[in-house]
């Protein structure tokens, strides 16, 4: 049981080459958005084409260029949570459901069990136009299973929810996909969302997917900077390896990794919450004035430029608990450090 | 008085009707998926009749009818049928002018079709036939109503190109709007005037019955819209 996907397609001048294999998994899309996310899921779905590639699910050939295999969406046995969800207006609660079971004679009992096992039978007879966001999801999920799906694709599912809902789906929803056997791909900006339900990632950039890794690698070396960007590193610069130290012109610094730093390297990451204000002859610190402080909802935000740094060189961000801050003696000028092993290597 | 041209008017404009709600419906919705050279082209030539005058659709209409012309000719030898100065004649220039009105307001409406509930319904395992008429037409059906009513009302109206392709003869070929110029032209002032108090009628009920309609469709979709 699993989906493999090897495709391109070219879009005006934006190009998609995705490639990737799910098991039967919550496997998470990651990547900015407008880097290609919608339009894979939309070719697996079997709604866009690619130009070229393969596609196959649970050892069924959905596409294949060579072969001249495109099967329609009705054939691919792939369910898709749209964004808005796609109910039908038209259509009551009980007749969306209703709409998605294939087998006639078992339609009445399908759609009763759905209707019950996702609390709908209140606002069975309602359409979705009078329903909360909640049901609607539930609605989407619970129709989309009535279709007995080998695979489900989320796209973005709570874009265009307030924070505290978003959060109440977001349990609902993984507990909905707890259940399901298949591969479901989850495709999403949100770092955060990502990592609590998912175990595996694919980050996509520009059009390109990376190798899938675990979370855990994601977040401990990205390895790119695009992955880096995404798992939420707020400071990069241009590296030079030396040995087990990099050399960054940009600010005057030589930081030391505590690891060989490889050929390859010409950028590296430091996330912000590593900068840490440090006495001053420790491992790997360094002088630095304060430019900016801002104050965020449950941190302090403190911009500063090292004191070795070209005059264009971009601020170093360092994310601090309030007290932390309020500790620190001297606001206007002082001495931060990185731990070595905190420092991403990025290769291009 | 001769109810006739009553009876003629309505089977004239019911049937385009008829005729144009499918013509416009599968124009609108196939020419909505064409290359946009090509749709721009048809969009203009399917919508000229809309903006000619009368005059102009119904010679060219005879050009193609008349019974000397090529189709008109081609039918005569092969049906024995004339296609002008007959009551339904009419019904080819109704069509045409009428047309317009249907494939504008359905293509405008299939245009804010969200397409992705029919993304949804494929992916769920249903046919196109089916996304379209228990979908598509269902949720674009404010507009496919406007688009019929407006038809039928431009065709029960019409005038130029009915007189010179079915030309008025009484108890055959006259409709209300030829009726009402054939008596102000032989001065015959009190029975135009009852024919156009009957036009007057049937154009209001009409137009109370759409706004009747629209008012309860608005009703039943109340919060179960968008």
């Amino acid at each position: 049981m699993a989906l493999s996907v090897d495709i391109q397609k070219q879009l005006g001048d934006f190009r998609l080459e995705v490639r990737f294999e799910a098991g039967d998994e919550t496997l998470a899309l990651l990547g900015a958005s407008g880097c290609g996310k919608s339009v894979t899921l939309k070719c697996i779905a079997g709604i866009l084409t690619p130009d070229e590639g393969h596609i196959e699910l649970d050892g069924v050939t959905l596409y294949d260029s060579a072969a001249r295999i495109d099967l329609p969406p009705q054939r691919r046995r792939v369910g898709y949570l749209f964004q808005q969800y796609a109910l039908f207006p038209n259509m009551t609660v009980r007749q969306n459901i209703a709409a998605a079971v294939r087998d006639k004679s078992r339609r009445q009992t399908e759609v009763a069990e759905k209707l019950r096992q996702f609390q709908l039978e209140a606002v069975a007879d309602q359409k979705p136009g009078q329903l909360s966001g909640g049901q609607q999801q539930r609605c989407a999920l619970a129709r989309i299973l009535a279709s007995e799906p080998k695979a489900i694709l989320l796209d973005e599912p709570f874009s265009a929810l307030d924070s505290y809902l978003e959060y109440q789906l977001e349990l609902e929803l993984a507990d909905t996909l707890g259940g399901f056997p298949g591969t479901v791909l989850w495709v999403s900006h949100d770092r955060g969302e990502v990592f609590r339900n998912c175990r595996r990632v694919c980050v996509m950039d520009r059009g390109r997917s990376q190798p899938v890794t675990t979370l855990e690698e994601l977040f401990r070396s990205p390895g790119t900077e695009a992955a880096a960007r995404l798992s939420g590193c707020k400071n990069y610069a241009d590296a030079r390896p030396t040995g087990d130290a990099v050399s960054l012109p940009d600010w005057g610094l030589t930081l030391s990794c505590g690891r060989p730093v490889p050929e390859g390297v010409r950028r590296i990451g430091i996330r912000a919450h590593h900068v840490r204000p440090a006495a001053p002859d420790g491992e790997n610190c360094f002088a630095c004035t304060v430019e900016r402080v801002v104050e965020d909802v449950f941190s302090t935000i403190v911009l500063l430029r090292p004191e070795g740094a070209a005059p264009e060189a971009p601020l170093l961000r360092m994310e601090l608990d309030k007290d932390v801050w309020q500790a620190v003696p001297d606001k206007a000028r002082l001495t931060v450090s990185v731990p070595p092993e905190a420092i991403l290597l990025l290769g291009s | 008085m001769d109810w006739y041209p009553l009876y003629n008017s309505l089977r004239i404009a019911a049937i385009s009707t008829v005729a144009v709600f499918f013509l416009g419906i599968l124009a609108a919705y196939y020419i909505a998926k064409l290359p946009r050279l090509v749709k721009g082209v048809l969009d203009v030539v399917l919508t000229l009749p809309l903006v000619l005058p009368p005059t102009v659709v119904g010679w060219l209409l005879l050009v193609l009818l008349g019974p000397n012309r090529p189709i008109g000719a081609w039918v005569q030898d092969h049906f024995g049928l004339r296609l002008v100065m007959t009551w339904w004649s009419a019904i080819f220039a109704t069509v045409v002018v009428a047309f317009p009105l249907m494939y504008r307001t359905a293509r405008g409406a299939f245009e804010s079709f969200d397409h992705t509930l029919a993304e949804a319904a494929q992916t769920l395992g249903r046919s196109n036939t089916w996304i379209f008429w228990r979908v598509r037409m269902p949720v674009c059906r404010q507009g496919i109503l406007a688009g019929t009513v407006l038809a039928f009302a431009r065709a029960l109206g019409e005038y130029g190109a009915t007189s010179m392709i079915a030309g008025y003869t009484p108890g055959r070929t006259a409709t209300i709007s030829t009726t009402v110029y054939q008596l102000w032209r032989t001065d015959n002032d009190a029975e135009a005037l009852r024919w156009v108090l009957v036009n007057i009628a049937i154009s209001a009920v009409f137009l109370l019955a759409v706004n009747l309609l629209e008012a309860r469709q608005r009703r039943a979709g109340k919060g179960g819209g968008r």
